[in-house]
């Protein structure tokens, strides 16, 4: 066998260790990554997935979250709009989890059609959706020039 | 300044334009005064573009609220440094660094070319205007940072609390100048694959750009896992995150490239992979400032969202179209000169390097890209975490770690058996000494085992070629031990240097693998009670609350939980950790509250407390974690980059540059253009 024969059999063993790991930790690793609706039509497909770990991406309901005192366990309701869910979470949670925060909690749907969340990941929603805060704000004034680029 | 600046954005606009027009026509026609043009215009775009940059910083200091970037980004209470960091805080700012870093460095391929690479320099110009032309495009009609607002405001947003740290002043700025780096490589690879130059005139060009990427990035990374580490308070500094992610896949090809071009420089071959290594490296860092940027995939990082992701995938397109077309109309020319001899030789260890760093780079580009191919292929998002990179990448990375020490140690062209015996005893025996001694000690688990056990293997290694080395010198030169250490590296950097990054490698390995033994409680202390523990190294800790505190500064107010720790019995410095509440300049909160871990940083390990939250009756809710070794990744990480700086230095002495590889390169000199086909 030739030396470059002999490199690419190793180089494909190589790589096809590789990709059995990949392949094989995907199928055990991956999770679902759904919106509030979509993981309402998957339950409705196949009630399985009750009980099966997803990762659900919503938006926090403003004036929901109800904190357990110590501020390790919360209680709140996520939204796309077209469907809302409770959660539940107990762990650290982070500085950004707010009302109106973009989350992405991981854990499984019980059969009370509550989220039970075992990780909880909030993302600050973009801050220059605030600005019109500041008409309202003393020292407010309205442009008097029209300034435009 | 303000307006100048804005002005020049557009008048940089129309240079980079002109410079990629002229460039592409000089080379093509072989005009050399259109290519004089253009390199000129490469200039005067630099200039342009160093103006607006100017007219940014201007607005920023001045608090000029009306323009949008500046209220959005910055306060008038915000401290001076993140006023001048705010300039890459966000999307439009950081796409106008962008362009600053790389016309600035274009000017330098231009000027430090001016004498050299004559027929590839054109198309070089056309492809850096190109690209730089494009970021100024995105900032002229996409996200302009001048762009004003049609109201007033009496203050701005604020910075974002997390964004207020040390590390912000280097962490992107680093990244950036790695990023941008791989430009110019890329550009060469362009322009030696349009005129069919492929020999070794242009992989001289460009390898002292990749060492500056890769110099660059290897700060970068370490400091952003710095930042993260003390920042973000999930006590790790690693998650796999997408952003991380990106930063590290052009790490990844760009290592992969500074080794396979010996490959190429010694033996000739590996041709055609070393152009698809270069642009790879480019387009994998456009890719990591489009993820970046575009917020297409979610991340931690996703500070700021725009729509000039379209941009930068119609980027992506056009440079994959143009370098296949080019690749596949030159396959002839990219042959290769020789063939591999023997799998027992440097260049099989070489080559498999290469399929190593290749193998993670894709691993880690698919796990990252997954959740957008699941949805495009079966309809649904489909994300994979931390443990699909692990399982895939401790294997290869642990195997990358033995190939680092027998690599260097392993004869060109085919290694005699005698050859490997005689090079592998000592490192042999150093691993069984590391793997015995840690049995002894009573360590199971087997990853770490399987590391630390390859990273003594590959520490022995380096130390018996810096003591055969040092040895030489001393019986040849008559020269003391520090001396000959010293001169032994400054002669032969790129070989004495590389060694410094594998021993910089070695480290990080042993660091990464500390983690195993990672232990983290969770705890509830009221004033003056304590909490004892027991570390993973079996030493006895105690806690003692000293209450929480309440205080105002500058533009926040804090809550904070002092701890006094015992180790062992002996005392240990107080860790404070705070909860902040950031504050406008009118005292009204801004921003959510952020936590600022208390560390004690020792080399054996970092007891990490995190402040979770307050009970109603001042009761402090704690994490405290103990993380073995993480100190070692900022040192690794260090040297890591002080071995490269070590190879990439310029070396006075032409001659004895090369000493330890005598290369078969000899850039030419000013040469006539050969035809263009």
């Amino acid at each position: 066998m030739k030396p470059r024969a002999k490199f690419l059999v190793g180089g494909a063993v190589i790589l096809g260790a590789a990709g059995y790991l990949m392949a094989s930790s995907i199928r055990t690793t991956a999770v679902y990554y759904v919106t509030p609706q979509e993981l309402a039509g998957k339950v409705a497909a196949d009630p399985s997935l009750v009980g099966t770990g997803v990762k659900l991406g919503a938006r926090v309901v403003p004036g929901s979250i109800e904190r357990d005192p110590g501020g390790r366990e919360v209680a709140f309701r996520v939204s796309d709009g077209a469907r809302t869910y409770p959660v539940e979470y107990r762990g650290v949670i982070p500085d950004t989890f707010t009302d109106s925060a973009d989350v992405i909690v991981e854990g499984r749907l019980g059969t009370d059609g509550t989220f039970h969340a075992t990780t909880l990941l909030a993302k600050c929603a973009s801050r220059y959706e605030n600005a019109p805060k500041y008409r309202s704000t003393p020292g407010y004034r309205p442009a008097t020039v029209a300034r435009s680029a | 300044m303000i307006l100048i600046g804005e002005l020049s954005l557009w008048v940089a606009l129309l240079f980079a334009g002109w410079g990629a027009v002229v460039s592409f026509t000089g080379g093509a026609l072989r005009r050399a005064d259109l290519s004089a043009t253009g390199e000129r215009a490469v200039y005067a775009t630099w200039g342009f573009v160093a103006l607006a940059a100017a007219g940014l910083w201007t607005a920023l200091l001045r608090h000029d609220f009306t323009l949008r970037y500046v209220a959005s980004y910055t306060s008038a209470n915000l401290p001076r440094l993140y006023t001048i960091t705010a300039f890459w805080a966000g999307q439009e700012g950081s796409m106008l660094f962008w362009a600053l870093i790389l016309s600035t460095y274009s000017a330098i391929a231009v000027w430090a070319n001016r004498g050299r690479n004559r027929a590839l320099m054109p198309f070089v110009c056309g492809v850096l205007s190109a690209v730089t032309l494009f970021f100024l495009a995105t900032l002229c009609f996409g996200a302009s940072p001048f762009t004003r607002l049609p109201y007033d405001v009496v203050d701005g947003n604020g910075l974002n609390p997390q964004l207020q740290n040390p590390g912000m002043a280097f962490h992107p700025p680093n990244l950036y100048l790695g990023y941008v780096a791989t430009t110019i490589p890329f550009a060469f690879a362009i322009a030696a694959l349009v005129t069919r130059r492929l020999d070794g005139e242009w992989l001289a060009a460009v390898r002292r750009w990749s060492l500056v990427s890769w110099f660059f990035l290897t700060v970068g990374i370490t400091l952003g896992m710095w930042w993260a580490y003390v920042e973000l308070g999930w006590g790790g500094y690693w998650m796999w995150d997408p952003v991380e992610n990106a930063s590290l896949l052009p790490w990844l090809t760009g290592t992969a490239f500074l080794h396979s071009i010996m490959v190429q420089e010694k033996r000739g071959m590996l041709r055609k992979w070393n152009v698809v290594l270069v642009v790879s490296t480019f387009l994998l860092a456009i890719l990591g400032t489009f993820i970046t940027r575009s917020g297409v995939i979610s991340s931690v990082h996703s500070f700021a969202q725009s729509p000039v992701g379209v941009w930068f995938a119609a980027l992506l397109g056009i440079a994959v179209a143009v370098t296949a077309y080019l690749v596949a109309t030159r396959l002839k020319d990219l042959e290769a000169r020789a063939e591999l001899e023997s799998m027992i030789s440097r260049e099989a260890a070489f080559l498999y390097n290469n399929v190593l760093l290749v193998g993670i780079a894709f691993s880690v580009l698919w796990g990252t890209l997954f959740p957008i191919l699941s949805e495009a292929v079966r309809g649904t998002k489909i994300t994979v975490g931390p443990p699909f990179f692990n399982a895939v990448n401790v294997p290869l990375g642990l195997l990358l770690l033995a190939l680092t020490g027998i690599g260097p140690l392993i004869a060109w062209r085919r290694a005699s058996i005698a050859n490997v015996r005689r090079q592998f005893a000592t490192p042999g025996f150093g691993a069984v000494a590391v793997l015995a001694i840690l049995l002894a000690l009573g360590m199971r688990e087997i990853h770490a085992l399987v590391a630390y056990t390859l990273a003594g293997f590959v520490a022995t290694t380096i130390l018996q070629e810096f003591y055969k080395g040092v040895g030489a010198r001393m019986r040849m030169h008559g020269e003391g031990v520090a001396l000959a250490f010293i001169r032994l590296i400054a002669r032969n950097r790129r070989r004495y240097g590389g060694y410094i990054v594998h021993a910089g490698v070695v480290i990080l390995f042993c660091a990464f693998a500390g983690l195993v033994f990672k232990t983290e409680h969770d705890v509830t202390l009221k004033d003056g009670q304590t909490f004892a523990v027991t570390d993973p190294y079996g030493h006895h800790w105690e806690f003692v609350s000293m209450g929480i505190s309440r205080f105002d500064a500058l533009n926040r107010q804090v809550t904070a939980i002092s701890l006094k720790p015992t180790r062992d019995g002996h005392p240990v410095p107080v860790i404070e950790s705070e909860k902040r509440q950031h504050v406008d300049s009118r005292g009204s909160p801004t921003f959510e509250p952020s936590t600022a871990v208390g560390i004690d940083e020792r080399p054996s390990e970092d007891v990490y407390v995190v402040f979770t939250g307050v009970l109603p009756d001042d009761t402090a809710e704690i994490r405290i974690s103990f993380n073995p070794l993480v100190w070692w990744v900022w040192y690794g990480g260090a040297l890591m980059a002080l071995g490269g700086l070590i190879v990439m230095w310029p070396q006075a002495d032409r001659a004895r540059a090369q000493s330890g590889y005598a290369a078969v390169l000899a850039p030419e000199r000013v040469a006539p253009a050969p035809a263009v086909t």
